[in-house]
C-alpha cells in the first residue's frame, strides 16, 4: 500500500487528544511502514504548542494556523483539509463529537470511503482493507470490507487502538495555511457563539469513591427508588446512562460517559446498563466495576470484573436488605 | 418551514437481545421486533415542535421496503404531514454514501428549509446526515440537542459536546442537522393514532423515478460492505457470580467489603 496516511489530530487548551497516539498504532495496522502525517488545525502560541508536542511522535505534521479556527467548526476546516489533502490518501479521525461532526461530509467532497467507528483492522488485501466494527451498542461485531482503493476517510473510536508511545520520530512541521486557505475561506454558514457549560447538579460524582450507577433497564421512573435504597446503605452516590438522563429522571450531571462525565470511583456499580463505548468512556482510573444485568451477553460483562446475571428489580431491594442486615 | 425527516426501520433494542445467526451471516432475526430507531423519533417530534410554533409541514422519508412502510406510517400518526417511501431492488445492498445519495435525489425533487436525520442508528456509523448535506453542498450541524427557530432564514442550534457541555452555533437554511436523543421528549404514539394513519396511501419512489442511475448506489456502488456478523472472544470477561440470590449476594458483599464499595 502506497497510500499516505493522515491523523487528523483533536486538542484542547494545547494539549492533543489521547487518540492522537492511538491513531499511530492504528496507521502501523494499515501498513507497518507507513510514515504517518498528522494534521492539525487551531491558531496561534496554542496551535504551535500541539504542533511540537506531536511532532514527537509524527514524521511529519501540517499546521493549518488561521484565526478562525481559534475554535474549530467542522464546516470551516472540511473545505480546508479538501483542498490540502491528497484525493487518494487515507485519513484517520477520532469518532467523538468533533470527528462525527467533520468526516462523513469530508469523505463526501474527497470522493473518498467511509468507514465509521472502526475498532480494529484486520489487513488489507487487492486495495481492500478488513476492519472490525459493532453494531447494536456493542451487542455485535462485524468484519467489514472497505474498498480504499480510491482513498478514505475513517473514523477510530477512542481507546480501542493501544497508544504509540515510542516517541522516536522528530518531524518537520509544515505550514499548510496558504494552501489550505487559497481561494477563500468557507463561507461563514454556521457560526460559533459560545460553549454553554453544563450545568452543576446536587451531588458531583466525579469526587465519588463508590457509584451505583442505573441504566434503562430500571424500567420505570419509581424504580429509581430502590437504586437510591441500595446507594444509601453502602455510602455510595447515585450516577446514570444517558437514556436516564433523556428521559428526564434524572439530572444531566448524573451522567456517566463520553458526553456526561468522566468518573474515577474505586467501585461502579452499573445496573441494568449495557455497556456502550459512550458510556464506558466515562469511566476512569480502573475501578472495580460490578454488572448486574438479565443478559448474559450484554457487553458490561466484558469491561466488568464481576457479573450477577439477575433481574435488578428482584436483584437490588434483596442486595439492600442484606447490607442493612449487616449494618444493623 | 418545510421539514424532511429521515428515518430507519431497526431492531429495537430495548426488547430484543441481538444475537448472531448459526452461520454469522446475519442476526438472528426471528421474532425480533423492530422500531423506529431511537434518534430518529427525536428528530420527528422536534420538527413536530417546529412545525406547531412557526407553521409548515413535515415529510418522513424512509429508503427501504415495503416492510420499512411501516415505521413512516407510525412517524404520520405521531404527527408529521406526509410520508415517502424511497423503494427499489437497485437500492438493496447500499452502503451510507448509498442511502445519502438516495436521500438526495428525493430531497431535490422537494422545496426543503430544514432536513433532519438521527445522529446514528442500528449499526452505529452516524454518517448519512453528514454525507447527505456535503452532497447538496448545504451546512451541517450534528448531534444537536437544542434548537431554535430565529427567522427564516438561520436557526440557532446546540451540539452536545463531551462533559455535558454545549456548543452553540448559529446555522443558516437549509441545512442538515443530526438529532441526538435528549432534545425533547417524543410523544406517546397510542393504538388510536396508528389506526387514523392505517389506510393513509404512501408513494413509493423508485430508481427511475428519482433519476437514480443503479449501478451509483446498492451493492455496485457499495465501497463499504459487512463480511460477516460475529461475537468477540470473550477474553477476560466479568467473573460470573453463581448460585442461589443468597449465595450471589455472600460473595458480592464480601467483595464489596474488600473492595471498599460498603461504607
Ligand atoms: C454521540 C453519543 C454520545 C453518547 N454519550 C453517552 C454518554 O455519555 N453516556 C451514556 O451512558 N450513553 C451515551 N450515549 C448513548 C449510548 O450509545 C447508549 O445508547 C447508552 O449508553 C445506553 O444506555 P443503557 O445501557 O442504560 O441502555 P440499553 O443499551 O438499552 O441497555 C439496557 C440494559 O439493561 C438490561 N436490562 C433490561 N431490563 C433489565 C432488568 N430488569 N434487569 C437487569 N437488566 C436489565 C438489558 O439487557 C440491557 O443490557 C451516547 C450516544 C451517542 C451517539
Ligand atoms: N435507510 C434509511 N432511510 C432513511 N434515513 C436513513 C436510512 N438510514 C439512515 N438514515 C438516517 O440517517 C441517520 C443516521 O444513520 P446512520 O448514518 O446509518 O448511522 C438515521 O438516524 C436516519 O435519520
Amino acid at each position: 500500500m502506497a497510500q499516505q496516511v493522515f491523523a487528523y489530530i483533536i486538542h484542547k487548551s494545547g494539549v492533543a487528544d489521547d487518540t492522537a497516539l492511538e491513531m499511530i498504532t492504528a496507521a502501523g495496522k494499515l501498513n507497518a511502514d507507513a510514515s504517518v502525517t498528522a494534521v492539525i488545525a487551531g491558531s496561534g502560541a496554542e496551535l504551535d504548542g500541539v504542533c511540537k508536542e506531536v511532532a514527537s511522535s509524527f514524521s511529519e505534521v501540517w499546521k493549518i494556523d488561521h484565526e478562525t479556527l481559534a475554535y474549530i467548526n467542522a464546516e470551516v476546516i472540511r473545505p480546508m483539509l479538501t483542498r490540502i489533502l491528497p484525493k487518494q490518501g487515507i485519513v484517520l479521525i477520532p469518532h467523538e463529537h468533533f470527528g462525527m461532526d467533520l468526516a462523513p461530509g469530508l469523505s463526501v467532497k474527497l470522493d473518498a470511503a467511509y468507514l465509521p467507528d472502526a475498532v480494529d483492522f484486520e489487513g488489507i488485501e487487492d486495495g481492500k482493507l478488513k476492519a472490525v466494527r459493532e453494531e447494536y451498542g456493542g451487542q455485535v461485531s462485524t468484519h467489514v470490507l472497505c474498498d480504499i482503493s480510491q482513498g478514505a476517510v475513517i473514523t477510530i473510536r477512542p481507546g480501542s487502538f493501544k497508544a504509540d508511545e515510542s516517541k522516536s520520530a522528530g518531524g518537520n512541521i509544515v505550514d499548510k495555511t496558504a494552501e489550505a486557505v487559497e481561494g477563500g475561506l468557507a463561507g461563514g454558514v454556521r457560526r460559533f457563539l459560545e460553549i454553554a457549560e453544563a450545568e452543576v447538579g446536587d451531588v458531583d460524582i466525579t469526587k465519588s469513591d463508590v457509584l451505583v450507577s442505573v441504566g434503562r433497564g430500571i424500567e420505570e421512573e419509581e424504580n429509581l427508588e430502590m437504586v437510591f435504597d441500595l446507594a444509601k446503605a453502602m455510602g455510595a452516590d447515585v450516577s446514570c446512562s444517558r437514556p436516564i438522563v433523556d428521559a428526564k429522571w434524572l439530572e444531566k450531571s448524573r451522567q456517566v460517559g463520553t458526553s456526561g462525565k468522566t468518573v474515577k470511583p474505586k467501585v461502579y456499580m452499573a445496573l441494568g446498563i449495557s455497556g456502550s463505548f459512550q458510556h464506558l468512556g466515562g469511566l476512569k482510573g480502573a475501578p472495580f466495576i460490578v454488572a448486574v444485568n438479565k443478559n448474559v451477553k450484554a457487553p458490561i460483562f466484558q469491561a466488568a470484573d464481576v457479573g450477577i446475571v439477575d433481574d435488578i428489580l428482584d436483584f437490588v431491594p434483596e442486595l439492600t436488605d442484606r447490607i442493612n442486615e449487616i449494618k444493623g | 418551514m418545510e421539514i424532511l425527516v429521515c428515518v430507519k426501520r431497526v431492531p429495537d433494542t430495548a426488547e430484543n437481545e441481538i444475537e448472531v445467526n448459526r452461520d454469522g451471516t446475519d442476526i438472528e432475526r426471528d421474532d425480533l421486533v423492530y422500531s423506529v430507531n431511537e434518534w430518529d423519533n427525536y428528530a420527528v417530534e422536534e420538527a413536530i415542535q417546529i412545525r406547531d410554533k412557526v407553521g409548515g409541514s413535515i415529510t418522513v422519508v424512509t429508503v427501504g421496503n415495503e416492510e420499512d412502510e411501516e415505521v413512516v406510517r407510525r412517524e404520520m400518526a405521531m404527527g408529521a404531514d406526509n410520508g415517502i417511501l424511497l423503494s427499489d431492488d437497485a437500492f438493496n445492498g447500499s452502503d451510507g454514501k448509498g442511502i445519502a445519495s438516495v436521500l438526495k435525489a428525493a430531497v431535490e425533487k422537494g422545496k426543503y428549509d430544514l432536513i433532519l436525520t438521527g445522529a446514528q442508528a442500528d449499526d452505529g456509523a452516524g454518517q448519512v446526515g453528514g454525507m447527505l448535506a456535503a452532497m447538496l453542498d448545504w451546512p451541517y450541524a450534528s448531534l444537536v440537542n437544542l434548537l431554535e427557530v430565529i427567522d427564516d432564514k438561520k436557526i440557532k442550534v446546540g451540539r452536545e459536546i463531551a462533559g455535558g457541555n454545549q456548543e452553540m452555533n448559529e446555522i443558516d437554511l437549509p441545512c442538515v442537522l443530526s438529532i441526538q436523543t435528549g432534545i425533547n421528549e417524543p410523544r406517546y404514539v397510542g393504538i388510536r393514532g396508528i389506526r387514523k394513519v392505517a389506510s393513509l396511501e404512501i408513494p413509493v419512489h423508485t430508481a427511475a423515478e428519482l433519476g437514480i442511475a443503479g449501478n451509483t448506489v446498492g451493492e455496485s456502488g457499495a465501497r463499504m460492505k459487512r463480511l460477516d456478523y460475529f461475537v468477540p472472544d470473550a477474553g477476560e470477561g466479568a467473573e460470573i457470580l453463581e448460585g442461589s440470590t443468597d449465595e450471589i449476594i455472600d460473595k458480592l458483599v464480601e467483595l464489596l467489603k474488600a473492595k471498599g464499595g460498603i461504607k
